[in-house]
């Protein structure tokens, strides 16, 4: 027998004669006999858990873990032990959603533990228990956006990520949803073009703070100028930040969204990781997703349950606003002991370390006449900068001396200029900075 | 702590710290401070514990779940089946964790395979030639699926196919789904066995329709023996046939979706590979394609030439659904669970899964209303207690469960019968367990019909007793803040 | 048995239309509200909205179940329920005391497709 499986041969024999049946085929009569496979699948041998451990440790040695300076949406900040220890406990990790809510007030509290967390955070009112990503959370913050606004036209800043942006796309063009992008000037969203383009048959408007040239862009009265013509504002935002920096709901936003990747999740490739949606009470309803609330029990013991289901696929079906139904609850649990642990004082430590840290890399850079101000403008962990050093040569130096660092993320018309991305984080040390600056410092063309 | 009630926001005390971190060793010159009106005005409310605090508080809400491992989980259509240990510690390998989904293919040729890998084997296994593994749930990998179909017309200059054929006894996903991806939704009738009316299917094929999405087996775990007639149909009609994947685990070992003709298959990797539900998520599911469709797939995409993998997007591609590659440390326990179970056990699944659900479906239905005959695949479905003169409920039996320490099967699903209950063993349940678990469900059965208020008012020893929804619905406290605002309004009419 | 009352209109969609000169009153049925059970939010279109018969103008929600609001009668709404709004279960007590809009009719003539409390009760069984 194989180890998954708990089947004797004299249980096969009890079970088989109970059903009435003598071969297992006939339970399969169903299956028409020229679909039927008769073949062993054309895959890899049953491996032992030594082979298959050797195999894996094997393939994992084939990554290189470099010392990481570059985020764009994925940020190296430290994932403190006991967040594993705790997500992998069986009881959160195997259950499924909490469809029997007195065998799953586990998963129910942590939920409503996270959604006040993001509500904190956010500034906002109203949070559901998470989304796949960042970009898909934004992508579904429009659909709410055109469900709220009844309108079909979105605007979207040419300063959000272009990772979040072409999610956005995907789910515009096929929706049938009209996308106008408003350009930048001086990395940040160009105001007199927004006024131009801000009319009645706009949905709302896309911006991402800080954008995705980490510049932390000043919103003051868009929100305004949106609302005036009945439009919406939705603000994506990298969420650890938003222990320091004025929320989306100071600047006014309907909805926020983003990753909460920053809280306590390893960088791993891009997933999984977890996007967050708030907004104001009175959009609850136009929420996708699951949503917790806290209720009592026959006995009046306090209690959660998940609430506003009439909104959600299995209800609504094809009218339901999204179709999300599995989401990245467990990511949520990450985040929720995360913010537990770190409690206010140390998220802004975090912060802190980070905006020196990367204040103290710029500058570094700077003198070394190798790169320039991309930017006059304001940012916290992460920045880009100018240079005319060709990407091979620092994508090779830096790889060598076990860094990633610097990602173009813009080659500008002329050729001759190009910009890096850099993010740190609190992981980082001056050392290690001093050492990227000596590699990059060190080049020449 | 048998009571512990708090939330973690009430475990709070000023001054209590759980982290530790670098000193700042950066020039003083450096100060956020200088950000100014950038800055937040008031603090986070965040709590404020001891690491301890943290860790008794989660592991305290823990005891309050029930998992896989805590008993046995019959929750039909979600593929409860034991999840591997081994899996979790190599996924969180050090070479898997700590790689950014930017760096450059050479130095992360160790996930790059392994997508490439699994790709391969999925497709193999379904019976596709091209997969993503991008999708990130099953319903996201419906909504690619359904995205790929439409390119597909579009890119043939075919613009009036926006119909999408869904059956009435479809999971919400589906529909839901075909509306996000910007299609309209046919839905056609059921037999009365839950099966695809093939008279309905062609009264409604017509050169407006883009595709049908089926589920196969279908909701009532009964394999559609038609269902060769019903591709021919649809292809015959210019349509693609898509395959929600949902019910996969049966057909391991037994049949192929790409073989009976579905151009479009998405898998759930949470289910019919094991790796672990998370309580609603993270899950996986990679979406997978015939041929003609491979270039339609979303990027990022993973290619290999000469045993190098590398990152490219085809012109043609639908575009990202993701930010980046999807649940990859999701992806890479399936990949180990099916190294483990290789091709000598893994076809195996489908049949084990049939005979535990069989058996329990033959051992109960002396009790419980079997509405359909003959034989179920990996799932049985019941529509309620035979004897239903005492009025007791689906729900009343799904809560009396809770109480003899099992999880409850799925319930008032499918929508075809009033009082569904849908029991879904696994393969990875033994014959005791069932044993067991029928034992048990006779025992409901008598209750329900000697001392019926028994079952009507269970559970009786869980944590909490039934929860009053509408209360929730109707009061909206969806946040701490909201509480405390309920307390003082509360404690105001006091 | 749910109630049905004389004198008024009904939709097929389980909507009644009481009818004052050309103002109509519309709710939902006795019936309609005890397949719902405990409803908990009911979401109404403001005054000078136009309703169109046999289309949506707003859904009513209870825990588990969604449903939309077909209008009977072509119209601009006048005035909607606050108190419904603000107390959804009071449909749950007494479905034909509260209405949920006022329109102004539009075209009589649409008033004569509808069914009869007789005709109704027939299908609301």
């Amino acid at each position: 027998m194989f180890k998954y499986f708990p089947h004797t041969e004299n249980d096969l024999f009890a079970m088989k004669a109970k059903i009435g049946i003598r071969n297992t085929a006939d339970l399969f009569r169903d299956i028409p006999e020229n679909v039927a496979f008769r073949r062993d699948y054309d895959i890899p041998s049953a491996m032992s858990e030594i082979e298959l451990r050797k195999h894996l440790e094997a393939l994992a040695a084939e990554n290189k873990t470099p010392i990481v300076f570059s985020g764009m949406g994925a940020y190296d900040h430290y994932n403190p032990a006991i967040i594993a220890q705790l997500v992998n406990r069986e009881e959160f990790l195997t259950a499924y959603t909490p469809y029997q809510p007195e065998v799953a007030q586990g998963t129910l509290q942590y939920i409503f533990e996270f959604q006040s967390m993001v509500a904190m955070l956010s500034g906002m009112e109203v949070a559901n228990a998470s989304m796949y990503d960042g970009a898909t959370a934004t992508a579904e913050a429009m659909f709410m956006g055109l469900a709220i606004a009844k309108r079909n036209k979105f605007l979207v800043s040419a300063t959000v990520s272009p990772f979040v942006l072409d999610v956005i796309k995907t789910y515009a063009h096929f929706r049938g949803v009209e996308i106008v992008m408003v350009p930048m000037k001086d990395g940040v969203i160009d105001r007199d073009e927004l006024l131009a383009l801000i009319g009645d048959d706009i949905a709302g408007l896309i911006v991402q703070k800080p954008n995705f040239y980490g510049i932390i862009e000043d919103y003051t009265g868009i929100a305004d100028q949106l609302h005036a013509k009945k439009a919406i504002l939705i603000e994506n935002n990298d969420i650890s930040t938003l222990a320091v920096l004025k929320t989306p709901s100071d600047d006014g936003a309907d909805i926020a969204c983003g990753d909460c990747q920053s809280l306590g999740m390893p960088l791993a490739f891009g997933g999984p990781y977890l996007g967050y949606m708030a907004t104001k009470k009175a959009y609850a309803r136009k929420l996708p997703g699951r949503i917790v609330g806290q209720s009592f029990d026959k006995n009046g013991k306090r209690a959660y349950v998940l609430t506003l289901q009439a909104r959600e696929q299995h209800i609504r079906r094809e009218k339901a606003n999204s179709n999300i139904c599995s989401n990245q609850s467990l990511m949520a649990l990450y985040a929720t002991i995360y913010l537990a642990l770190m409690g206010p004082d140390g998220l802004k430590e975090v912060n802190e370390m980070a905006y020196s840290g990367a204040h103290y890399l710029y500058d570094e850079l700077l003198k070394t006449g190798k790169f320039f101000v991309a930017f006059e403008q304001p940012f916290l962990k992460e920045f880009v900068v100018k240079t005319s050093l060709p990407p091979d040569l620092i994508r090779h130096a830096l790889d060598e001396a076990g860094m990633f660092a610097a990602v173009v993320i813009d080659e500008t018309a002329s050729g001759m200029q190009m910009l890096l991305n850099f993010a740190v984080t609190e992981k980082r040390t001056k050392k290690e900075i001093d050492c990227l600056v000596a590699v990059l410092g060190g080049l020449s063309c | 702590m048998l009571n512990y009630d708090r939330l973690v926001f009430e475990q709070s005390v000023k001054g209590r710290k759980g982290y530790s971190l670098l000193n700042n060793t950066y020039p003083s010159k450096y100060q956020m401070a200088d950000l100014g009106a950038k800055l937040r005005l008031k603090t986070v409310p965040l709590p404020e514990l001891s690491e301890l605090d943290v860790v008794r508080h989660y592991t305290l809400l823990s005891q309050k779940n029930f998992g896989v491992e805590t008993g046995f989980y019959p929750l039909g259509s979600c593929t409860m089946k034991y999840n591997p240990k081994i899996n979790e510690e190599l996924a969180a390998l050090p070479g898997f964790t700590r790689i950014h989904p930017l760096q450059y293919p050479s130095s992360i040729q160790g996930t790059l395979k392994i997508y490439r890998y699994l790709s391969e084997m999925l497709s193999e296994i379904v019976g596709m030639d091209a997969f993503t593994l991008n999708p990130f749930a099953g319903a996201h990998g419906e909504l690619t699926g359904l995205m790929i179909m439409k390119q597909y017309h579009l890119n043939r200059q075919d613009f009036k196919r926006t119909k999408v054929i869904v059956p009435d006894a479809a999971h919400g996903t589906n529909p839901a789904s075909s509306a996000v991806a910007g299609m309209d939704i046919i839905e056609i009738p059921s037999t009365a066995s839950g099966l695809v009316d093939i008279e309905q299917l062609k009264a409604v094929l017509n050169d407006d329709v883009a595709g049908m999405m089926l589920t196969n087996p279908n909701t009532l775990g009964i394999f559609d023996r038609n269902i060769c007639e019903i591709c021919r149909l649809v292809h015959e009609a210019g349509g693609l046939m898509y395959y929600d994947g949902a019910n996969l685990n049966a057909l391991l070992g037994q049949a192929r979706p790409g073989d009976m003709g579905f151009d479009i298959v998405h898998v759930n990797l949470h289910k019919t590979f094991s790796t672990p539900h998370g309580g609603g998520g993270p899950g996986s599911g990679p979406v997978g394609v015939k041929k003609k469709l491979a270039h339609l797939l979303p990027g990022p995409q993973v290619k290999e030439t000469d045993g190098f993998c590398y990152i490219e997007t085809s012109a043609e591609s639908i575009g990202r659904v993701s930010g980046f590659f999807g649940n990859t440390l999701v992806w890479i326990r399936a990949y180990a669970y099916i190294l483990t179970l290789g091709k000598e056990n893994i076809k195996q699944v489908g049949e084990l899964a049939t005979i535990n659900a069989n058996y329990v479906k033959e051992s109960l239905k002396d009790d419980y209303l079997l509405p359909i005959e003959g034989p179920c695949m990996h799932e049985c479905v019941f529509d309620g207690l035979l004897d239903k003169s005492t009025n007791v409920t689906t729900l009343d039996i799904a809560k009396r469960l809770l109480d003899f320490g099992y999880h409850a099967p799925t319930i008032y699903f499918p929508l075809l019968f009033h009082q569904s209950i849908m029991i879904e063993p696994t393969e990875t349940e033994s014959k005791q367990t069932l044993d067991d678990f029928i034992a048990v469900m006779k025992t409901v059965a008598k209750e329900a019909k000697e001392h019926p208020d028994i079952v009507k008012e269970a559970p009786h020893a869980t944590l909490v007793s039934r929860i009053d929804e509408v209360y929730a619905a109707k009061k909206m406290i969806l946040t701490y803040q909201d509480l405390l605002e309920e307390n003082a309004k509360i404690n105001e009419v006091k | 048995m749910s109630k049905v009352v004389e004198g008024l209109y009904y939709a097929q969609s389980h909507e009644w239309l009481k009818v004052e000169g050309n103002i109509g009153i519309i709710g939902v049925s006795d019936f309609a509200q005890a397949q719902l059970g405990s409803i908990v939010f009911v979401d109404l279109p403001e005054v000078g909205i136009q309703v169109t018969k046999e289309v949506e103008f707003g859904a009513v929600e209870s825990v588990k179940a969604a449903s939309d609001l077909l209008s009977p009668i072509s119209g601009v709404v006048i005035e909607n329920n606050q108190a419904v709004i603000d107390d959804p279960e009071l449909i749950n007590k007494d479905a034909f005391a509260n209405w949920l809009i006022k329109v102004e009719i539009a075209n009589p003539s649409e008033i004569d497709q509808l069914l009869s409390a007789a005709d109704y009760r027939s299908i609301s069984k």
